[in-house]
């Protein structure tokens, strides 16, 4: 028993960091939060050669996978710089996509960041489905391949762009492995929520000490000190539950990683509002864009009851490791 | 990165299983703080150490297995699963023997290791005094030069399960004027029966009389026991408020059988929807307390210290230990009310868990300043 990540999938994630910091993340956002994709389909593509959505796709398919450890270290990078995009969706498309014929048609672009993939249940909302190459979607006769999407929809997270599907379309498959995408959305998100919270309490930690009020740092207060650690503590028990999940890929393993930490993202958000004060109730200003992610975050793909009761459903006791 | 058990893992795991199910009291003894429960679970230990089970981490010279924190942890697992009773000798085996690991002399550890391991001596904690609590460093129990020893005088409080002990271990002020607070303090062990001592009881929460008060009044201490040198004691002690909040303290083992426990509970109450997320959140937050913890266990094993981390485990399990118990309790209905149950002796024991090993608040202070880097401040 050895859990940690270990030299290699360390140096994954600082080359990820490296590279969104590099990137100038935050201005791509704002122009994917206008409906400017250029610099975001650019980023994507940066992404995807860095391996991470080949990470969700089999070898057998031009992918590196199935990886989900990996995969769960470089979607806490995404989250911790606020990458905009389907991501979560093109993971989720790859563990859809399962049937051979299928696989070896749309799975290779997905890989290489070629194309998107975005989906969501007949009736609901697509992220970026303005964007996404591949739109799945299903019904009560199977996965199909949406033949378009309706307007867009503001979330309350701006990067967010939500889109109907259009109905009909392609049947691809009538009987697609639904709720083992569902294991791997939760499991992106989870990993995406961890690091938008790490990146909330770094931002906050950075201003407490800066902003001085009485004459010091507000920082120095116990009422701004005790609610950052509490902050603290609900991440650095979130990061395990995330990365248990990805070496069990139980449903219940997932379901508890996935409430844990976007409860933790959101405490945290909550937290960084409150600490930053009026500042932190700008748009302008670019905490704006973590804090608004938390929220959406914790609702997609199984909110907090539904993840919940998934728990309770795999769970018989006596959990030994 | 994995959460394999090697071979030799599972077979001790296996070797623990077997002789806790063969060993484990059908009936729960009488709870630990009345005199009955206290002597019942002193045999108990009597019976783990007879064939090596009460301090499995020890070297075996002192009675334990010599085995690594990974088998302590699969002990721990299958200990609280077995239903197993709670252990009477904690404080010694869990912050005076850590202590003595690092600070004590080889005659010391020979002295007072084997008797702690069979439950024979019983040790309790003298740390808080009635104006020193948090501020532990502001202490004004005296230790006094005396021809071979010591002599201890002044008072000592809070100090759980003293009514019943046999020695206690604690910090007194051994040199008066020094410029700082926590300078000129001596670590000293001593006799509860020694001339001098008056225990006096003090009921806690539910009128249990296990908590205890400590008057001393030039009690003659040898100098074989002082632990580390004299007027060093701060440094000697936060050793041990460091295992104390680490990993040894609340094995995830016991918040592993008590989220099982509870999750049983609430099956054959009806599985009610309306508890359903709290009793989810329990059985999360075992799993979760259990890979922090391996997680730790790794890097421990990896060379690395765990240092102003273990405040983040003392936080997240005292107050997730009270949640649980409230959990219980409300599941239990209108016998949620009664004092004579496992589950309301647990939530009485649960609400001292923010309270004691260094307070929650001074917890977050820690994190804040020592993790987070935020400004020292006026507490």
């Amino acid at each position: 028993m050895r859990f940690l990540l270990d030299t290699e999938q360390r140096a994954f994630a600082d080359s990820l960091d490296a590279m969104l910091t590099a990137a100038d993340t935050p201005s791509v956002v704002r122009s994917w939060s206008r409906g400017e994709h250029a610099s975001g389909r650019a980023l994507w593509r940066r992404i995807a050669e860095a391996g991470v959505f080949a990470l969700a796709v089999p070898e057998a398919y031009e992918g590196l996978g199935p990886r989900p450890v990996e995969l769960a270290v470089a979607f806490v990078e995404l989250g911790r710089h606020a990458v905009p995009g389907p991501v979560v969706e093109t993971v989720m498309a790859a563990s859809l996509l399962t049937e051979p014929g299928l696989a070896k048609r749309l799975l290779p672009a997905l890989a290489s960041g070629e194309a998107m993939a975005t989906a969501a249940p007949a009736g609901s909302y697509a992220l970026d489905g303005d964007v996404a190459a591949t739109r799945l979607t299903w019904d009560g006769d199977g996965l199909r391949m949406a033949p378009g999407h309706g307007p867009v929809r503001a979330s309350l997270d701006p990067a967010r762009r939500l889109t109907p599907l259009l109905p009909g379309g392609e049947l691809l498959t009538p009987d697609p492995p639904v709720t083992q995408a569902l294991t791997w959305a939760r499991l992106a998100i989870a990993a995406q929520a961890l690091g938008v919270g790490l990146a909330l309490l770094d931002r906050t930690v950075a201003y407490v000490r800066q902003r001085t009020q009485f004459g010091v740092p507000v920082g120095s207060f116990q009422a701004v000190k005790h609610q950052l650690a509490d902050a603290k503590i609900a991440l650095e028990f979130a990061r395990p539950l995330l990365f248990g999940a990805a070496l069990t890929m139980t449903e219940s393993d997932v379901a508890a990683a996935k409430v844990t930490a976007c409860e933790a993202a959101y405490a945290t958000a909550r937290t960084a509002l409150q600490l930053h004060g009026a500042i932190g109730y700008t748009a302008e200003y670019d905490l704006s864009l973590w804090l608004t992610k938390a929220r959406a975050l914790r609702a997609s793909w199984g909110d907090p009851g539904e993840c919940r009761a998934a728990v309770l459903e795999g769970f018989s006791g006596g959990r030994r490791s | 990165m994995d959460l394999d058990f090697t071979p030799g893992q599972e077979a001790f795991r296996a070797e623990a299983h077997t002789w806790l199910r063969a060993h484990v009291p059908d009936a729960p003894l009488p709870s630990l703080e009345t005199e009955a429960g206290f002597a019942a679970h002193r045999v108990w230990e009597a019976q783990l150490a007879a064939d090596r089970w009460s301090v499995v981490s020890w070297p075996e010279e002192y009675g334990g297995r010599g085995v690594d924190i990974v088998r302590w942890l699969v002990f721990e697992e299958e200990y609280y699963a077995a239903g197993a009773p709670g252990r009477v000798g904690q404080n010694g085996i869990n912050l005076l023997a850590p202590t003595l690991f690092d600070h004590g002399t080889r005659e010391q550890r020979a002295r007072v290791l084997p008797s702690m391991a069979t439950g024979e001596v019983v040790w309790a904690q003298a740390w808080s005094e009635p104006e020193a609590g948090s501020d532990l460093a502001s202490l004004t129990s005296r230790a006094v030069r005396a021809d071979g020893g010591w002599l201890l005088s002044g008072q000592k409080t809070w100090s759980s399960r003293a009514a019943f002990a046999d020695r206690a271990f604690g910090l007194f002020r051994s040199e008066p004027d020094t410029p700082k607070p926590h300078q000129g303090l001596t670590y000293l062990m001593f006799d509860l029966r020694a001339p001098g001592v008056t225990v006096r009881p003090i009921g806690r929460l539910d009128g249990k009389p296990a908590f205890a008060e400590l008057f001393l009044d030039e009690v003659f201490v040898p100098d074989e026991d002082v632990i580390g040198e004299p007027g060093q004691g701060w440094r000697v002690a936060m050793s041990t408020a460091g295992n104390e909040r680490g990993l040894t303290l609340r094995s995830p083992g016991r918040f592993l059988a008590s989220a099982d426990r509870l999750f049983n509970l609430w099956r054959t109450q009806g599985s009610s929807p309306i508890t359903r997320d709290r009793v989810a959140d329990a059985v999360i937050g075992a799993r979760a307390y259990q890979l922090f913890t391996y997680a730790n266990a790794s890097r421990f094993l990896d060379g690395e210290s765990i240092g102003p981390e273990s405040s983040l485990n003392k936080v997240f399990w005292s107050e997730y230990d009270i949640a649980l118990h409230e959990t219980a309790l409300e599941l239990l209905g209108a016998d949620g009310e009664l004092a004579d149950t496992d589950w309301a002796e647990g939530y009485v024991f649960s609400l001292a868990g923010p309270l004691y090993a260094g307070t929650n608040e001074i917890q977050r202070d820690i994190i804040a300043e020592r993790l987070l880097g935020l400004p020292k401040g006026r507490r």
